[in-house]
């Protein structure tokens, strides 16, 4: 049983405060947390403070990863490669990050699978240079999870996907925290796909934490309004689902 | 994206296997043209060799004509092996260099650490002066090192500082080339004339000065600093996919970026000082290497070593046979012949030009 637990993280760049006194309860296994809050919140600084790559305060607690095994892998938003790598190779390379220089016929199968679950095996022998943005997240996302991590950070993974890929991403994701367990926590800009696929949702407003809990619970007209100061609620669909409505901005 | 959804047979594992396949087989090829290239490096010379006396005089230096024994060894061996030994040492630079600065134009020459060293030991020809005060029998690469250290240092430096774009840090590395090469021409400037032609050969490049004590200090370089970089090979090659991603899969990028420019300063450094600049190996030799393997550092590397050695070997030869009856300067050299070759390449493989 893997856990995590947040407490009273902040990241400071200088003498610049970027990020206070972020707190969660214990999430465990199996969770998906999305992290939402408009552009320059602070979500990539939690992010990278978690994963260990910014100086700041607090604590992260992780317990029950047994050893040897990945604990946490982040996946940054994307930033455009331009290296004479291909798909597979760059694969290839996350798999093998601090490891023997000899990749097994055994590591090969696990990426053909890893891509061909993420429906990616045409791009195998393409190089990083060709790819569009959405290939490239997908890339990224595959190179995160041939580590095989408890819990994966995952910032803004769907930006540059389409409707249908963005569906098909969070679906993945749904699927890996169901049947591995993972934990993972996943900055979003949609809230409907927040309400969707996640569990609970830790809202960041100006580098302070707003609330968290529960999807249904967070997202509501108070969010909309306070946070990302647009007018609007949330109601029920057809389907029986909350959904965000919105009216306009907030002037 | 219907491509991407179209069902496949092909896995992406076969034709990484079968790329792997082809650049062992690259880096076969240009090991036998190395071997090639010096040994026709040995048999060419004021007196020229035919290729099979060279190999059986190698092979079996007792039965061999003495006088042909003493020239060989004693005298075309050292250059011969020094053109290696630096070529490697200055081509590797160069493609660690472009990887931790994610820089094409990245090398020991441009970079101003090239200059810097030839400050460092022109300081040394010129006033006698040792930056570094101990083993004053090698005050002239010591002094070079402590300059290129230098130079590569304020590169660094510059390089952490935010806001500083990739063009940032070429300009920077530009603007060292130039200050160097003007405290250079002012140490020409104020210098005897022996001093003089002694700063101005060294300028230009040359490998006829090589020893056998020289070649051994080149080769241990890369025997030191080599071994590092294959252990780092995952990491230097996570650098090209940016820092952010590099650092997310657990790459202390910070550190690696600094003693690996601290190590390809020590070989470019090193060579620059034994032969004088040679300028384009370090900016060449790894960009064919990257054409022809990619940027996987399992290959990348040891193509980059390999393509260096034999451009410079193959200049070395060169350098003999354009002028009938003397030397070109290598450093001259290799920028003639290695240029036209380079373009060459660059026009013939446009589509995987990562850069």
């Amino acid at each position: 049983m893997v856990s995590l637990a947040i407490e009273g993280l902040g990241v400071r760049y200088g003498r610049t405060q970027i990020l206070t006194d972020i707190t969660t309860p214990v999430i465990h296994d199996g969770s998906i947390i999305a992290v939402i809050g408009p552009n320059a919140a602070g979500k990539s600084s939690l992010f990278r403070r978690i994963a260990g790559l910014a100086a700041g305060e607090g604590q992260v607690h992780i317990e029950g990863v047994p050893d040897g095994e990945q604990a946490l892998v982040y996946l940054p938003q994307d930033t455009s490669a331009s290296a004479a790598l291909t798909v597979f190779e760059s694969v290839v390379l996350a798999a093998k990050q601090g490891r023997s220089l000899k990749v097994t016929a055994e590591e090969l199968e696990r990426i053909d699978e890893l891509l061909d679950s993420l429906r990616i095996t045409s791009l195998a022998s393409r190089y990083l240079a060709e790819l569009s943005g959405g290939q490239r997240q997908l890339v990224g996302i595959a190179q995160s999870l041939i580590r095989r991590p408890h819990i994966l950070l995952m910032d803004e993974p769907t930006a540059a996907l389409d409707l249908h890929r963005q569906m098909e991403v969070l679906s993945l994701v749904r699927r890996l925290a169901d049947e591995r367990r993972m934990i993972v926590m996943i900055a979003l800009h949609d809230l409907n796909h927040a309400l969707g696929y996640c569990d609970q949702a830790l809202a960041i407003s100006q580098g302070r934490m707003h609330r968290f809990g529960p999807c249904a619970t967070i997202i509501d007209e108070h969010l909309l309004e306070q946070v990302y100061r647009v007018d609007g609620h949330v109601e029920r669909n057809s389907l029986g689902q909350p959904q965000v409505v919105l009216k306009g901005p907030l002037l | 994206m219907s491509d991407t959804l179209a069902p496949t047979v092909h896995r992406g594992s076969h034709s990484y296997r079968a790329s792997i396949g082809r650049r062992l087989l690259i880096l076969l090829g240009l090991a036998a043209a190395l071997v090639v290239s010096f040994a026709v490096d040995l048999a060419t010379g004021p007196y020229d060799y035919p290729l099979s006396d060279v190999v059986t005089t190698l092979l079996f230096p007792d039965d061999a004509d003495t006088k042909m024994r003493v020239i060989l060894w004693e005298i075309r061996m050292p250059v011969a092996l020094m053109a290696l030994t630096v070529g490697a040492s200055l081509s590797v630079a160069g493609a660690q260099m472009q990887t931790i600065l994610a820089n094409p134009l990245a090398s020991p020459f441009t970079l101003g650490i090239s200059a810097a060293a030839g400050f460092g030991a022109a300081l040394a020809l010129v006033f006698g002066i040792a930056l570094v005060p101990v083993l004053t029998a090698f005050i002239i690469p010591l002094n070079a090192f402590v300059m290129a250290m230098l130079a590569a240092l304020v590169i660094h430096f510059f390089s952490q500082l935010r806001g500083v774009t990739v063009e940032t840090i070429v300009l920077l590395g530009i603007a060292m080339v130039f200050t160097f090469n003007a405290l250079q021409a002012l140490l020409q400037y104020l210098a005897s004339e022996q001093a003089l032609s002694a700063v101005v050969f060294w300028t230009m490049g040359s490998l006829v000065k090589a020893t056998w004590t020289k070649v051994a200090v080149t080769a241990m370089a890369l025997v030191l600093t080599v071994p590092l970089f294959i252990r780092q090979s995952w990491a230097l090659t996570a650098l090209r996919l940016g820092d952010a991603r590099a650092e997310s899969l657990g790459v202390n990028v910070k550190r690696l970026r600094l003693t690996t420019l601290m190590l390809v300063s020590l070989l470019a450094a090193i060579s620059v000082s034994f032969v004088g600049s040679i300028g384009f190996i370090g900016l060449v030799g790894p960009h064919i290497a990257r054409m022809l393997v990619g940027e996987d550092q399992r290959f990348f590397m040891p193509a980059s070593i390999l393509c260096g050695a034999l451009i410079l070997s193959a200049t070395s030869v060169l350098s003999k046979m354009l002028v009938p009856g003397a030397i070109l300067p290598i450093g001259v050299a290799t920028a003639l012949v290695g240029i036209p070759f380079f373009f060459s390449l660059i026009f013939a493989s446009r589509k995987r030009n990562a850069w």
